[in-house]
């Protein structure tokens, strides 16, 4: 029977960051985008003891683990961790995901799936990131698609000079779409 | 956009966990769910390749020492040592090999290295309260360390904390992930707890307490306790059809 989830409370910084947790690729990997956002709360405060992890399929939309029934692809670690700074802030480095099979043949837009971690959060929880240029495949994601119309924007990143802004809202207006998985 | 493609997707399900074996988001008695908990519903996520896969972090991740909360600095830690051993198990008792596990907890009194942490016990220049091990093809690990102190915290009035140690575990797949808090036995704090009491299943509780484990405690060294961190188990395999290009 599974364990019990439990907050990471306050003191998660002296746990989990990693020298290279934001690093999913080096800096200076050709094609590299800066994932940037600031985590709030229900105030609109920023949330400055959270935790922001990422994965991801690389740029093929392949995954580097053996569940992956078209084999393993070694290589790209498809992993980001970044905590937040005193103004809630994150960045992830890494490469954009390809487009990823779903099922029944049909395919999903390239995302990334998140996990947010933080003090007053008993259980992560979970979202993803889409991106603004995938228009076509985003309006046939199946699970954008699953997501109430007016809401599907909080999934969707926008465009920045060194990449994509996602901020992650807990609570409130424009709450970030939060998923079951 | 061409996706690779495959006549059959073979992917594994993750069975989901009984209703009260993880905490509400919305938990009145810890204030600090307040503000940080959504509101609106969750939306179901059905398990697909990026959710079946996850990262496989391995040796590479820790140093020789990291699973000695001990032996960090030149000299010993104060405090009581414990050696706290036990196995990363999927929900069908199988244990998950080479797997990354990190902890960090409080010093002997109660006291976290950590710069927001003004409760007034002194730190332990010979204790950080970090440690990573990966997991051995059994799915055992093993930490040397010393027991965290309870402490005290402002979400009630007279509010202490029960002794705990931060365990955080991938598994094998995204939907695996866990962050979870190992208690110890007979702790009189649990009944004023609101995070430990956040579990609604008094059964599923009970499994974030270690065992005092006598057969691992080592005469005039240190005691034994077994805690086996349980992630959720896979479904039989589903074949799903997909058509031929």
């Amino acid at each position: 029977m599974t364990t019990p989830s439990q907050t990471v409370g306050p003191y998660l910084a002296i746990g989990l960051p990693w020298d290279d947790g934001p690093t999913v690729v080096p800096e200076g990997t050709p094609g590299a985008v800066w994932i940037r956002g600031v985590v709030t709360d229900g105030e609109r405060n920023p949330v400055p003891d959270a935790m922001i992890e990422t994965w991801q399929a690389d740029p093929q939309g392949r995954f580097d683990h053996p569940d992956d029934p078209r084999g393993r692809v070694e290589g790209f670690r498809g992993f980001g961790r970044c905590p937040t700074k005193p103004d809630g802030s994150y960045a992830i480095l890494t490469l954009l995901p390809g487009t990823i099979p779903g099922e029944g043949g049909a395919t999903q837009a390239p995302h990334i799936d998140v996990s947010v971690f933080a003090r007053g959060l008993l259980n992560r929880v979970v979202t993803r990131v889409y991106f603004p240029e995938n228009t076509a495949a985003n309006a046939a994601d199946p699970v954008l698609k699953s997501v109430p119309a007016d809401r599907r924007g909080t999934l969707v990143a926008e465009k920045t000079e060194d990449g994509y802004r996602f901020d992650v809202r807990l609570q409130g207006e424009a709450e970030t779409v939060f998923f079951d998985v | 956009m061409a996706a690779p493609t495959s006549n059959k997707l073979i992917l594994p399900r993750y069975r989901r966990d009984p209703e009260g074996t993880h905490p509400p988001l919305d938990s009145p008695g810890y204030r600090s769910t307040g503000l940080r908990h959504p509101k609106q519903p969750l939306v179901l996520l059905p398990q697909m390749l990026t959710e079946v896969t996850g990262p496989l972090l391995g040796p590479g991740r820790i140093g020789e020492q990291d699973n000695d909360l001990t032996r960090q600095h030149a000299e010993e830690p104060q405090g009581q040592r414990i050696l706290v051993h036990g196995r990363l198990l999927d929900g069908d008792g199988r244990g998950i090999p080479d797997s990354l596990i990190e902890i960090w907890q409080a010093n002997a009194g109660g006291r976290y290295r950590h710069i927001g942490d003004n409760w007034p016990a002194p730190l332990d220049p010979n204790f950080d309260g970090v440690g990573r091990t990966i997991t051995d093809s059994a799915g055992r690990y093993e930490f040397t360390t010393i027991k965290p102190g309870a402490y005290p915290w402002k979400n009630h009035d007279n509010a202490w904390r029960p002794a705990h140690i931060h365990f955080s575990v991938f598994g094998q797949a995204f939907t695996q992930r866990l962050v979870t808090q190992m208690y110890f036995p007979d702790d009189p704090l649990f009944f004023q707890d609101p995070i430990f009491n956040s579990i609604p299943d008094e059964k599923a509780r009970q499994r974030m307490i270690s065992r005092f484990d006598y057969s691992r405690t080592t005469d005039h060294w240190a005691l034994g306790f077994e805690f086996d961190i349980v992630v959720r188990g896979r479904e039989a395999s589903v074949f799903e059809d997909e058509e031929d290009e």
